[in-house]
């Protein structure tokens, strides 16, 4: 709550607004109890009274009555109305809304094509039919606009329900014993409230307008009652030679409907998760950096990356997602990367293109060289022209790269190029070409479909294509296979590997599977708690862990063949990179870990099999002395 | 050896293209008539690829999905399949993603509380007890009841999980990919608590993953589910080290284990479920396909032993 305050008046406007909306609304509440004139009391000797006139501290009517008086009567009856409309729509609506999303099937179809004709009409031409049919009163006008407002937030609410009763805890709640009328109240409707109420801030504004409207062409509240609208109606007349009779009315509903408008916003605003993780300002094109000093740069590796660190800051906390991580890749080889879920390895591969999302990620030092070229820091148009056609991604979700929209064979002669500006029919034949190099069978045909046609395996062959549209030298696959069923993982990896050896390709593999990493990489890097805390040539990792992280992590994933069997599984929890511990991150969860381990910087040691522990394994040890 | 579980022929199928009024345009059939036998207090595994019926299978097994076709019995008697709560006494599911299967809104308390009640009457007193009970089986500590979902990292969400269905002292667990969504330090620690429960509440377990390792690693007996049919079953420790069925074999043969190359890349896709093919549903893909097999469906037959498998020319062992 004091969060979601904080956020709504971080909005200068939301907080203007709220300030002038509750004035309007305190002002409508002490009416009864300010020294007025009676509003309906006509003097027709005092006609057309100036503003601040004697007495009249906003001048009189035709009647002669206060217009003060009856202005604050006024805001108090249609902001009473305005609310009591976008109540009963709300209330009204998600009741329909829930029910048709919850129970699904005929009730919703029915309810739905009923919602979708009354949507049909004209807003203003059905509130009319509704109060002529009722005929003409306040209470009618009430009614109207109501009715005409359910069908916003039935669909509206619908949605959500439809999301919300197809989550799996509504099926634990069945399987619970609960019925139908308890899911809906227990389990539903909490989960909608904050919508209903964030419909309602952002529509309650036009609904005191309809009413108004309503009002002003003789519909809603009858003489002598007044209420905005009524009052704008009768001051038609004298628009010219009294043009104060009109204003004041008009001034009045102007500033409740912006209020309440600019308030609304600010309460969806405010309410919107996406805000609340400090991501209000726009993304920038590139990675925001900012470093102190730069790693001097050494060897000659393909890429390679120095030292780099990046951090998410949110708020006062800072995430240390990348903590000194070195690696270095060479032509035709293939590193894994392989960690726990959130150890940092997609920060990692994002940071190298300058692709992590800022704010709130910043790269707070090292260095990433593609041949020498430092690519942090480097102009935004020099890590366009590098991205695709030097380096290039692949994703878990090849989603994420096909636009769900465009065919498939459009987008790959798009991506092509980008980069490379030949004709349409040779991009085209290139792009046939690619998807024939990742085995889509009939090609050709394939050209044509839309993402959404081709299954998960085929988007994903799809997704390499892309990734090899420019013929980079270096591509950074992060979990590309996770997401895919054991059978068609086998075939991507196996297309990856022969696609490094006929195309001389240098592949960062980011895994969580130690068998993927046995299979396809040369060398692997083990990052925990956004460090790297082990490398070396993977069979030697595998066989021989030196770091105690590594050897538990292989010792309690099952492998095919072992048979049934109890695991070692290790206590604890990865820490959340916002509070690492002094000294070894492993070290809470570690059965070796001494006070040493607990304070100072452990080092990363060793030459081509590094380490960063104080008493690494013994196994390991006994191998590098044999050596 | 008494029955925990039996199905026969339980089958599911879906209409597609429903319309307002009048029949709809087409049925799929997500599981074809299955028939399964689970002993008391054994563990079935249950493998398979994507989109091959294992969620609607069991869906059906704890009454959230009513069954096109066929027969639930648990130990020994029919289930009534319109009465949620006839199942929720007996047999309860726990579901893949941990976070998304508790309510946002609620205490844990709150979540525990349901099922006792509802499905026991529990009160008071004996309700808190038996909430104590239960999270001290799952090795979770009391202070977590009062906290709301969110606040939970995905093992200690997965384990309110399995509090929640022990809750209902059923005698059948399903287990729907139970440790997908978990961390593999975690899943260890998870898949070993369910170890332990088992043995303490006498338990029977139903335990489905795409994950072949881990089946083997938990699993009696295992069962190998291809397009909504049981293809093969039979002990653990044969049905990936011996496959009958050449489905199973490019199971086996694709699942990555360090030190074999990569292998079991052949191609192919499961068919087309709007327009099945005749005969066996594998014979796009498979390598021993012969004239019999693309002209009739072939059915589970033991091949040897108490290893089953549906294939009208099974590998030798
Ligand atoms: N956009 C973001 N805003 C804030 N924090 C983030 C963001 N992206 C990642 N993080 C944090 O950075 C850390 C490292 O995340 P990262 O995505 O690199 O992990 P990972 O190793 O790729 O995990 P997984 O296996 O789940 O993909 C995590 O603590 C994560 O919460
Ligand atoms: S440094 Fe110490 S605590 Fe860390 S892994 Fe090595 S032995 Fe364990
Ligand atoms: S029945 Fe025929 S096609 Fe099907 S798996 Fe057996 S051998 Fe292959
Ligand atoms: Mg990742």
């Amino acid at each position: 709550m004091k969060l979601f305050l904080s956020l709504l008046f971080r909005n200068r406007l939301a907080a203007f607004g709220a300030v002038v909306l509750a004035i309007i609304v305190i002002l409508a509440v002490l009416t009864p109890l300010l020294p007025l004139h009676p509003p309906n009391a006509t003097n027709t000797a005092n006609r057309y009274l100036r503003p601040l006139a004697d007495g009249h501290l906003l001048g009189t009517d035709h009647l002669g009555r206060d217009l003060l008086s009856r202005l604050l009567w006024g805001t108090r009856l249609s902001l009473a109305v305005g609310f009591a409309a976008a109540l009963i729509a709300g209330l009204a609506g998600a009741a329909i809304g829930v029910m048709a999303g919850y129970f699904g099937g005929r009730t919703d179809n029915v309810t739905m094509r009923g919602i979708d004709m009354l949507m049909a009409f004209p807003y203003i031409l059905l509130a009319l039919a509704i109060v002529a049919v009722l005929g003409p009163g306040l209470l009618n006008a009430l009614i109207a606009v109501a009715v005409v407002n359910i069908p916003f937030f039935a669909r509206n609410i619908r949605g959500v329900t439809v999301g919300i009763a197809h989550r799996e805890f509504i099926d634990a709640a069945r399987l619970a014993g609960m019925g139908h009328a308890r899911i809906l109240l227990t389990e539903v409707v909490p989960n909608i409230v904050p919508v209903v109420v964030i419909a309602m801030s952002t529509t309650i504004g036009w609904m005191i307008l309809e009413t108004a409207g309503l009002s002003f062409l003789g519909l809603g509240s009858q003489p002598p009652q007044a209420d905005l609208g009524s009052m704008l109606g009768e001051a038609r007349s004298a628009l010219i030679t009294a043009p104060h009779t009109s204003i004041v009315p008009g001034v009045m509903i102007l500033l409740i409907v912006m209020s309440v408008n600019l308030l609304g916003d600010g309460i969806r605003d405010a309410l919107d998760p996406r805000l609340r993780s400090g991501a209000l300002a726009r993304p920038m094109a590139a990675t925001r950096v900012d470093r102190r000093d730069v790693p001097p740069a050494q060897g000659d590796g393909l890429l390679t990356i120095d030292a780099l660190d990046t951090q998410f800051q949110i708020g006062k906390r800072i995430y240390k997602a990348v903590n000194q991580v070195s690696l270095d890749l060479r032509p035709g080889e293939c590193l894994g990367l392989i960690g726990e879920s959130g150890s940092g390895k997609s920060v990692t591969a994002l940071s190298v293109m300058g692709l992590v999302a800022s704010p709130p990620g910043v790269i707070t030092g090292g260095a990433v060289r593609l041949e020498g070229q430092d690519l942090i820091g480097a102009p935004y148009e020099v890590l366009r022209s590098l991205r695709g056609r030097r380096v290039a991604y692949i994703f878990q979700d090849p989603l994420s790269t096909l636009h769900p929209l465009y065919r498939i064979g459009d987008q790959l002669t798009e991506a092509i190029r980008v980069h490379d500006p030949v004709s349409h029919a040779e991009a085209h034949k290139r792009a046939v070409k690619l998807l024939e190099d990742v085995r889509i069978p009939n090609a050709a045909a394939r050209m044509c479909a839309y993402p959404h046609e081709l299954s998960g395996g085929m988007r994903q062959r799809v997704g390499i294509a892309m990734a090899l549209a420019n013929d980079p030298d270096i591509i950074i696959a992060d979990e590309p296979t996770t997401a895919l069923d054991v059978t068609v993982q086998a075939q991507i990896l196996a297309l990856l590997d022969e696609l490094r050896q006929s195309r001389g390709l240098a592949i960062l593999f980011i895994t969580h599977d130690f068998g993927v990493v046995g299979q396809l990489c040369d060398r692997v890097a083990v990052m925990y708690g956004g460090r790297i805390v082990e490398t070396g040539p993977t069979a030697e990792v595998l066989a021989a862990p030196a770091h105690p992280y590594t050897r538990r992590l292989i010792a309690c994933v099952p492998e095919l063949g072992q048979g049934q069997r109890v695991l070692a599984a290790i206590p604890g929890l990865p820490p959340a990179v916002d509070q690492l511990p002094d000294g070894c991150a492993f070290a809470p969860r570690c059965e070796k870990a001494r006070a040493a381990c607990k304070s100072g910087e452990i080092a990363l040691t060793g030459a081509t099999r590094k380490v960063r522990c104080l008493y690494p394994e013994e196994a390991h040890v006994a191998r590098a002395e044999n050596h | 050896m008494s029955l925990a579980l039996k199905t026969t022929d339980l089958a599911k199928s879906f209409d597609i293209g429903k319309r307002l009024f009048g029949p709809p345009r087409a049925q799929v059939y997500a599981v074809r008539p299955v028939s399964l036998d689970v002993a008391q207090g054994e563990t079935l595994g249950i493998v398979g690829e994507s989109g091959c019926g294992k969620s609607t299978l069991a869906r059906m097994l704890v009454g959230l999905s009513p069954p096109s076709a066929g027969e639930i019995e648990i130990e020994g008697r029919a289930l009534d399949r319109a009465d949620p709560a006839a199942f929720g006494r007996l047999i309860q599911y726990v579901f893949q993603d941990p976070v998304s299967s508790l309510n946002p809104r609620k205490t844990i308390r709150q979540i525990m509380e349901a099922p006792l009640r509802q499905l026991h009457g529990m009160r008071g007193a004996a309700l808190e007890a038996r909430i104590a009970e239960l999270f001290d089986a799952v090795n979770l500590r009391p202070e977590f009841l009062d906290r709301y979902p969110h606040e939970f990292s995905g093992g200690q969400a997965q384990r309110i999980g399995i509090a929640r269905a022990l809750a209902a002292s059923p005698r059948i667990l399903i287990l729907d990919e139970p440790v997908s969504a978990l961390d593999v330090s975690v899943q260890a620690q998870v898949l070993n608590l369910l170890a332990d429960l088992k043995v303490e509440f006498n338990l029977t377990y139903l335990f489905i993953s795409h994950d072949l390792a881990v089946v083997e690693a938990v699993s009696d007996r295992i069962a190998v589910l291809y397009f909504g049919s049981v293809v093969e079953t039979g002990p653990a420790e044969k049905v990936f080290a011996a496959p009958r069925h050449p489905y199973t074999k490019l199971l086996a043969d694709s699942a990555p284990v360090v030190g074999r190359p990569l292998g079991g890349a052949q191609s192919g896709e499961l068919p087309d479920p709007l327009n099945p093919p005749p005969g066996c549903a594998f014979a796009g893909r498979c390598p021993r396909a012969s004239a019999l097999c693309r002209a009739e469906v072939p059915r589970l037959r033991a091949i040897e032993g108490d290893q089953f498998a549906a294939c009208h020319h099974p590998r030798d062992a």
